[in-house]
């Protein structure tokens, strides 16, 4: 366990390339003033980010502190909650995510998302992979679909491990397989962004090694927003990290940064482990 | 160390409080569980005392008294021309009318002579019984019968063959044991020459016992009561099952997703909810009189017609269909909808790609149950003119028809009752034998789906 730790902190915490890339990067993603009432009570006060491209941003806090809110956000499942109103601004590039004449369905198509649980549909593990793309139009031969459904479970490290059981249902795998299921269920409708809510907290310590890993080769491709109530999983996987607080974004920057010497008193005691 | 003691003693103290409350809880509890065995023993016992009792008086039902009789086609009696053949370059109307002709000539001669010379030769010599005597131990559709033989093979002519014809009621009951033998001729329903030779006939074993499968694939009768069966009604029930579960099913799925997964929650639906709950509790003769009044009176459809009884029912079983589909709907799991809604999938395709395949094992029981239930209403289907004699199986469902419950009701109406009484409870058999088959079906798919799933 130790080693893989240290094989990625190397990646990441590594100051002189994070600083670098990450001023390189452009902006995929960015939320201004956004809050969250659900029915009279305020979750979210008035949070600024900016998200870059092709790198995984971490959001860490205790709980109730308003990440998954602010998370569910950016893909408009705040709206499948009775009573909850979303204020502020998101843009994906230049496109308002708000925007009454966007069609949700298509922001779903670009902006996927991974849970908690891992929830694969009660349908075979090909179903479960081919499912986005037939409802998006995306394949149009079984030929096609076929490619997509392997590539997808391929670029999620799962191929080799169900590629003579496609029929068979997809809650049939073990927890860490289901997690790897439900992200090439996610890949496979080619979005350019993925969101990820705790998706390791349900799995034992192998699993979620296998899943750090996966996620440090998608985003050469993707860019992934993760939240994540373990710091080392963020220190590991991030280049950015957000640390929220209370419904509010207390500080934000360069994972190595946060991590080495945060800003603010509160995200310290946190790192420190003296709250949350 | 005083501290130890003391600590010591009040666990002591707190054991003994404990045990001596023991010995109370222990006894509720023992007479709790008594009185719960007591009360499944007497459910069960009930419900066994029914069906054993049902069961007993409809079992002898199941057997009918067959006579093989040696009917001699006399061509004295039946005196009529060779039956018309066809002619040369006849066209197929005019050879049937000629033969529609032929066929009511035959009709109009004496048959019950016949089957009386038949019947007269086949008692032991000597005998002396009146004609009509003679004609009470056959049933009365006998001539029928014989009648149509000939039609259908005229070379029988002069030759005597063995049909096999039913026994009338009153000899059915005197043979069973139906009515009792000591009682006195003023009390008996056949004369005492007639009793006689029934007996004799069973000793000679030209009346015999078989399976009544005319039961089963006779219609009602009036005019030969041993020859009453249930086709009529099973045929008018199936019909009236049908139209329930294509009307029943997929209006009461649609309003139950409807309500559940699209409606905005307003003090409106709630209102629906609060009435469609109440609707199931509704009295059944009020959908009769609702039948009556909207299909029969307004709309104009046939009086007696499954549709009608169908409609009726599936108004009926709307409510438990609802009802059991919105509790499958709020069943299934939020993380479902959230992973199908994460995808892209719009909320229509969520629910029918997602959430309803995981319902169906209970909308397929709470449908059969609903089905089974509607299968035994009388109250309703009396309402909407069912309650008449049909004697014809119902071709269409805008044909007159009868139900299975209502034919109970109408045997258990008729004067012969020592022939009825037993015959009714076999139809009730019948119609419990259809519920507990529907019931096994809905226990036998919904263990598969629900393994497969």
């Amino acid at each position: 366990m130790d080693v893989v730790a240290g094989k990625m902190t190397q990646t990441s915490a590594d100051p002189s390339v994070n600083a670098a890339a990450m001023a390189d990067r452009r902006v995929r993603l960015t939320a201004r003033e956004v809050t969250v009432h659900y029915g009279a009570k305020q979750a979210l006060f008035g949070v600024s980010i900016d998200i870059p491209d092709r790198a995984v941003t971490s959001f860490i806090g205790p709980s109730g502190c308003g990440k998954s809110t602010f998370l569910r956000c950016i893909n408009r499942m705040n709206d499948t909650i009775e009573g909850a109103k979303v204020g502020g601004t998101i843009k994906l590039d230049d496109l308002d995510i708000y925007d009454p004449h966007l069609d949700v369905v298509e922001l779903r198509a670009r902006i996927g998302m991974v849970f908690q649980k891992p929830n694969p549909f009660p349908k075979s593990i090909y179903e479960n992979v081919a499912y986005g793309p037939k409802i998006h139009g995306l394949a149009r031969s079984k030929a096609d679909l076929d490619l997509i459904v392997e590539s997808s479970l391929r670029k999620a490290g799962l191929f080799n491990e169900v590629k003579d059981r496609l029929n068979e249902p997809g809650t049939g795998l073990s927890g860490g397989q289901q997690q790897r299921l439900c992200i090439a269920r996610a890949i496979a409708v080619g979005p350019e962004v993925i969101l990820m809510d705790e998706p390791c907290s349900a799995l034992d310590p192998i699993a979620t090694a296998i899943i750090e890993e996966l996620i440090d080769e998608l985003r050469e491709n993707y860019t992934i927003v993760i939240v994540t109530h373990s710091m080392q999983q963020a220190a590991r996987v991030s280049q950015k990290t957000a640390f929220f607080h209370l419904g509010k974004l207390i500080e934000e920057g360069n994972t190595s940064d946060i991590f080495t010497n945060p800003m603010h008193k509160q995200t310290q005691d946190y790192i420190t482990g003296r709250i949350g | 160390m005083t501290d130890m003691l003391s600590t010591s003693q009040a666990a002591i103290d707190r054991t003994k409080l404990v045990r001596s409350g023991l010995k109370r809880r222990h006894m509720s509890e023992a007479v709790f569980k008594a009185l719960g065995l007591t009360a499944i023993i007497l459910a069960l016992g009930f419900v066994a005392l029914l069906f054993v009792d049902i069961v007993r008086k409809g079992a002898p039902a199941f057997t009918q008294s067959n006579m093989h009789l040696s009917v001699i086609y006399d061509p004295t009696i039946i005196n009529v021309e060779p039956a018309p053949v066809r002619a040369e370059g006849q066209s197929d109307a005019d050879f049937r009318a000629d033969s529609l002709v032929w066929q009511r000539k035959v009709a109009l001669l004496n048959w019950n002579k016949v089957i009386e010379a038949s019947l007269r030769a086949a008692a032991p010599a000597g005998n002396e019984i009146e004609s009509r005597a003679l004609l009470t131990i056959v049933e009365t559709d006998a001539r029928h019968v014989v009648r149509e033989a000939f039609v259908e093979n005229p070379s029988l002519l002069g030759q005597t063959v063995k049909v096999d014809l039913l026994a009338s009621a009153n000899a059915d009951n005197w043979i069973k044991g139906n009515i009792d033998r000591s009682l006195g001729d003023a009390q008996q329903q056949l004369s005492a020459p007639a009793r006689a030779l029934i007996d004799t006939f069973v000793e000679n074993g030209i009346i015999s016992t078989g399976f009544a499968w005319s039961i089963f694939t006779n219609v009602d009768s009036r005019a030969a009561p041993a020859s009453a069966g249930l086709l009529g009604a099973f045929v008018g029930t199936l019909w009236m099952m049908l139209i329930v579960i294509v009307l029943a099913v997929p209006i009461g799925v649609a309003a139950a997703v409807y309500l559940e997964e699209f409606a905005p929650k307003s003090k409106f639906t709630d209102f629906i909810e609060v009435n469609i709950n109440n609707l199931a509790a509704v009295p059944s003769i009020v959908f009769g009189l609702l039948g009556a009044a909207v299909f029969i009176n307004y709309l104009h459809l046939p009086i007696s017609a499954p549709i009608v009884g169908g409609l009726v029912l599936t108004l009926m079983t709307l409510p438990t269909i609802i009802i059991a589909t919105r509790g499958a709907l709020l069943g299934v799991s939020p993380s479902l909808r959230q992973a199908a809604l994460g995808m892209g999938a719009s909320r229509t395709q969520m629910v029918f790609h997602h959430v309803l395949p995981v319902t169906f094992p209970s909308i397929l029981t709470a449908t059969i149950l609903g089905v089974a239930h509607a299968l035994g209403e009388t109250a309703p289907l009396l309402l909407i003119g069912m309650k008449a004699f049909v004697a014809q199986v119902p071709a269409t469902p805008l044909h007159q028809a009868t139900a299975l419950p209502v034919q109970i009701y109408l045997w258990q109406g008729n004067e012969n009752r020592n022939f009825f009484e037993p015959r009714t409870a076999a139809a009730i058999m019948v119609l419990l034998g259809v519920m507990i088959m529907l019931n096994g079906v809905a226990i036998y798919l919904r263990s598969r789906l629900e393994r497969r799933a």
